[in-house]
């Protein structure tokens, strides 16, 4: 079974441009399931059981959504397996720009949109900077100047991903992704496998419930700004 | 020039070779930088907080940087490769009777594209756009310059070919006018950026009739303003050959000097419009019925007759539409 890793901001379209992929890639015989991580409500769910593809959630709750997206997500693929797909897709919104559950040897795909402003490629981190694919969203409605210097932009932090704008209301651009996708390669288990660049970090009184403030409530990962 | 010469070289040297590579260190938030030192001793005294804001760790920061290089070059020599034909191979259409023609369409040409909603001229435009080879619900084939595209450059969405002008677009970016433009020149990689950007406001403000100051935010320009300089940005900087128009709203443009522009500037535009001043004053109109292109009709000698009638009739609302707007009255013999 092949697998991929879809990752963007929240509201960039993630959710509406595999849709458009899946319509595409179900008409040529692919048999492809979604597993959907996300924070605290998943109304995605039912975007996908509306199109006949079987689809899991993981709500993240309070833990890191990434954390809790990377020992999860071998189980996903065994239930993939299982469930006899040929091509899983897992679908993480990258909550905080320092996200990345990009996964060494696994097709990763980071969906932007252009209305996000110019500078945003700038601000996020690994989860863009390490993707195979950047999917630019929403160029319908901004003008063409605007849709090429975002894409000038991508390709500055990211040269060399393949950058396609995809409009996830009409489908148009998602046959390029389509044949992305096809190219992922197969996976038995990811027990071994390494991600492409460490998750954000803590471990401090604050992970495990803390809500005083105060240095005596602070224990632990810890780090202080320099306002000097 | 191999990748480790590169590394070997003073920054001073490199910024001044590959005046880009700016964009690659402020990206990194400009850290301390000595001139004289070398590029590969930069990048290694790189902090492990700075890398880890970057999103990069030691070994992948060099791959980024040379990367980078390796795109910006790739771009500035994409820019002097002239696309000068594209031709769509006829497919079949939405009820699988084949499509038997093939269409040229060449830089410099305005073509117009005709057919009811729902006929398929956003398929055509897609399967341009992707490049189609076979593989899209058409079966069409696009060439570029009478050849197949390569199937790597086609996967790595490197060849925008189309740049679409349409009346839902907006701008969205905070800035004024001149530095909009500013931003959108350097990311074209263009030497005169000051040059560029003045030619690109005086044609702007030409076709929208009301000036505009190059300080305005493009986000307070009128609709006729902004629909201007969208035009004028396309026609001068995008990096597109086709230029697909969504049609041009008769307010605040002069459409036959917006299109005469484009066409100048080499560009293949494709225009979907039922207007019939801008659907003459192509070359060629395209049918589109059930999916698939139905005819191509040369514009006849009687039509070209009939444009100079429009083109008449036009100036002439143009001129009742200016006294209105003026506060005058109008007479039957203006």
């Amino acid at each position: 079974m092949k697998l991929v890793t879809v990752a963007g901001p929240p509201s960039s379209g993630k959710t509406s441009v595999i849709l458009r992929a899946a319509e595409g890639l179900r008409a040529s015989g692919t048999h492809l399931g979604v597993v959907k991580f996300d924070c605290l409500s998943g109304d995605d769910e039912k975007r996908y059981q509306q199109a006949g593809i079987p689809v899991k959630t993981g709500l993240a709750g309070a833990l890191c959504p990434d954390h809790f997206f990377i020992t999860n997500i071998d189980a996903c693929v065994q239930w993939g397996k299982k469930s006899g797909l040929d091509l899983l897709i897992s679908e993480s919104a990258g909550l905080c720009n320092r996200c990345s559950p990009h996964i060494r040897k696994v097709l990763a795909v980071c969906v932007v949109d252009n209305l996000s402003g110019v500078n945003t490629p700038r601000k996020i981190g690994p989860m863009l900077k390490t993707a195979d694919v950047v999917v630019v969203t929403k160029g319908d409605i901004v003008s063409q100047a605007e849709r090429e210097v975002f894409a000038f932009r991508v390709k500055q932090v990211n040269p060399k991903a393949a950058v396609l704008p995809v409009n996830g209301l009409t489908g148009q651009g998602s046959l390029l992704l389509q044949r992305h996708l096809e190219t992922a390669r197969d996976v038995e288990t990811l027990q071994d496998a390494r991600l492409r660049f460490s998750m954000p970090s803590a471990l401090c009184s604050y992970c495990l419930g803390e809500t005083r403030i105060g240095p005596d409530c602070q224990v632990g990962n810890l780090k202080m700004m320099d306002l000097s | 020039m191999t990748d480790r010469d590169l590394l070997q070289w003073p920054c001073a040297r490199l910024l001044d070779q590959h005046p880009y590579a700016r964009d690659f260190f402020s990206a990194c938030g400009n850290p301390a930088m000595d001139r004289q030192q070398t590029l590969g001793d930069f990048l290694a005294g790189l902090t492990p907080d700075r890398l880890d804001a970057l999103g990069m760790d030691r070994t992948t920061v060099v791959e980024q940087f040379l990367a980078f290089i390796h795109q910006m070059q790739r771009l500035q020599a994409d820019r002097d490769t002239a696309i000068r034909s594209v031709t769509v191979v006829g497919g079949h259409d939405k009820d699988g009777r084949p499509e038997d023609l093939q269409v040229t369409l060449s830089a410099g040409e305005m073509i117009a594209v005709v057919g009811p909603t729902g006929a398929g001229k956003s398929l055509l435009l897609a399967d341009i756009e992707s490049l189609a080879q076979g593989d899209t619900p058409s079966g069409r084939r696009i060439l570029i310059n009478d050849r197949p595209p390569d199937e790597a450059q086609r996967l790595s969405g490197e060849h925008r070919l189309v740049a679409q002008l349409s009346q839902n677009m907006n701008f969205v970016m905070d800035l004024s006018a001149h530095e909009f433009l500013s931003l959108h020149a350097e990311s074209r990689l263009v030497d005169n950026v000051a040059g560029v950007v003045d030619q690109i406001l005086q044609t702007a403000v030409a076709l929208a009739g009301e000036p505009f100051d190059a300080k305005t935010p493009v986000t307070a320009l009128s609709g006729g303003q902004s629909r201007a300089l969208m035009i004028a940005d396309v026609a001068c900087l995008s990096a597109s050959p086709i230029v697909l128009i969504d049609e041009i709203e008769n307010a605040g443009v002069d459409r036959r000097q917006a299109l005469g522009l484009l066409v100048k500037k080499e560009k293949i535009v494709l225009m979907a419009t039922h207007d019939p001043l801008l659907a003459l004053s192509g070359s060629r109109r395209l049918v589109i019925r059930n999916g698939g292109i139905d005819a191509v009709l040369d514009t006849s000698d009687e039509e070209r007759i009939l444009l100079q009638q429009l083109d008449t009739m036009d100036a002439r609302l143009t001129t009742l539409r200016n006294r209105i707007r003026q506060g005058k009255r109008l007479s039957l013999t203006h």
